[in-house]
């Protein structure tokens, strides 16, 4: 390594000058040329968000303690995602990032009984490669490669996708299928939420603001367990224009306690219930026609070709649940 | 203690770095401006585009989605780590040969993508099909190619390295 350092006055050989010319130390010399540079280009150093305080929470409490002193002002720092994306154009402007990436056991994936606990710090990544998520929560194994790109899944969370409620993610809507449970820890306590009861509204969820998402609890699946999953995007990995994740259970030759949770077609993922009673018996074309959606227009698509793909996706994921999972 | 700055130190292409960062300051500006390191680049901003992919603790992420106060005691590597080392040296002769760039903006982004997926591959023993390049490559946007020769090159690699070759 020593000898790094005088390579930028050995002879000029192209391959020792690049190897010189990449070293930090060297580079950082450069720092006040380029820095003046910046300053009179644009009258100071180019930083995108506003500014605001940053805190590492190394416990669920103290996170929780934060919260409860800075209220509004605070927003928790996860995987950060979709926080930094918007801290960066500043549609975000909060005083203060609690980071409660440091918290330990938040980030489990594991069987109790008959349920699969994910922890809320779970990235992404982690779940998509974790045994225990293929063998007993196929249908979120299923959706986590259409979960953004590989660079967003290794530091993206599974709680955060959750809290964040994107009405295009597939998480939530997967959540809504399963009838996961989602854990809950406030100033007083813990408290349990079913996922009908947990997405609201538009990015709007049933956490208050001095709580924080632990953990989500997916019944496991069993031989009579079915589940579907399809989406359309632009591009592999962006948001849906249209997603459907179900679940169902074989009974006999049909399917009974089918549940079709679609996203991108409306504020939260929202179930088409007659589409779901049609699909139980075993009526495609039925559950097609019963498609009770009604998707606004946006940047994408119209609402018309929205439900429209609706259909489509609803046709391939009743096959998918028709055929015994592999 | 809640600072707007901190003082941070950690690794970036095998050296140690100690600074004073802002807490907003993003993982990739802190590495193009307060450490001159200008090849991750920057597109987007919003984590679409993938030009400031560069590795944390070995695994790649948006370095524009990342603040570089996360970053203390982490290791970070850019491109220009992962050509000093040669790691990539036959990737990047590959883009060359067949075109797989243009201008070149995309490049050391997709370059440090294409990485993660063949040394992961290498790892399990697997050669990545070109729906797997494609799927892995998904998050980095080229304007110029129309990415067939960025994926040409990839899999050539690919098989290349799965060969034992050089």
């Amino acid at each position: 390594m020593a000898q790094r350092y005088t390579r930028q006055f050995a002879l000029p050989r192209v391959d020792r000058i690049d190897r010189a010319a990449f070293s930090v130390t060297i580079r950082k010399n450069q720092r006040a040329i380029l820095n003046s540079v910046t300053r009179r280009q644009n009258g100071e150093v180019r930083v995108k968000p506003a500014p605001f305080a940053y805190t590492r929470a190394r416990t669920l409490k103290e996170a929780i303690a934060l919260l409860s002193k800075h209220k509004d002002d605070a927003r928790l720092l996860a995987g950060g995602q979709s926080l930094i994306a918007t801290l960066n154009m500043r549609l975000s402007a909060p005083d203060l990032l609690i980071d409660i990436n440091g918290i330990k056991g938040l980030d489990g994936i594991a069987k109790k009984g008959k349920t699969i606990e994910i922890g809320a710090l779970a990235r992404h990544t982690q779940v998509e490669r974790s045994d225990v998520i293929a063998k007993h929560a196929p249908l979120i194994a299923l959706a986590m490669p259409h979960i953004g790109h590989p660079a967003i899944r290794n530091r993206g969370t599974f709680g955060g996708s959750i809290a964040f409620a994107d009405p295009a993610a597939e998480l939530p809507a997967c959540l809504l299928a399963l009838r996961a449970e989602i854990e809950i820890a406030g100033p007083k306590g813990k408290r349990k939420v079913k996922a009908d009861a947990f997405f609201k509204g538009l990015f709007e969820t049933a956490l208050k603001p001095r709580e924080v998402l632990t953990a989500v609890r997916i019944p496991a699946a069993d031989k009579n367990t079915r589940i579907g999953f399809a989406e359309l995007a632009r591009r592999h990995g962006d948001y849906a224009m249209v997603g459907l994740a179900a679940c169902a259970r074989a009974a006999g030759k049909g399917l009974t306690d089918v549940r079709l949770a679609f996203f991108g077609v409306g504020a939260t993922p929202v179930r088409a219930k007659k589409s779901e009673a049609a699909l139980a018996g075993a009526n495609v074309d039925a559950a097609v026609a019963a498609l009770d959606l009604d998707p606004d227009d946006d940047v994408q698509a119209s609402g018309a070709v929205k439900k429209h793909l609706a259909g489509v996706l609803l046709r391939r994921v009743a096959k998918q649940l028709m055929e015994p999972a592999s | 203690m809640t600072d707007t700055a901190l003082d941070i130190s950690l690794t970036v292409n095998g050296e140690r770095v100690a600074e004073r960062v802002e807490a907003r300051k993003t993982l990739v500006d802190f590495l193009r401006e307060d450490l001159v390191l200008t090849g991750s680049h920057i597109g987007c901003e919003h984590g679409v585009c993938g030009a400031c992919t560069v590795r944390v603790n070995g695994e790649i992420v948006r370095g524009c989605l990342m603040l570089a106060v996360q970053c203390d005691g982490a290791t970070v590597e850019t491109i220009e780590g992962l050509s000093d080392t040669t790691e990539i040296a036959d990737l990047q002769a590959a883009f060359e040969q067949r075109n797989a760039l243009q201008c070149g903006y995309c490049t050391p982004g997709m370059l440090v993508a294409a990485q993660d997926l063949l040394k992961r591959a290498n790892k399990n023993k697997t050669v990545p099909s070109r729906e797997d390049i494609r799927a892995h490559l998904s998050g980095n946007y080229c304007r110029c190619t129309g990415y067939h020769a960025i994926v040409d090159a990839v899999e050539a690699v690919a098989k290349q390295r799965a060969g034992g070759k050089k």
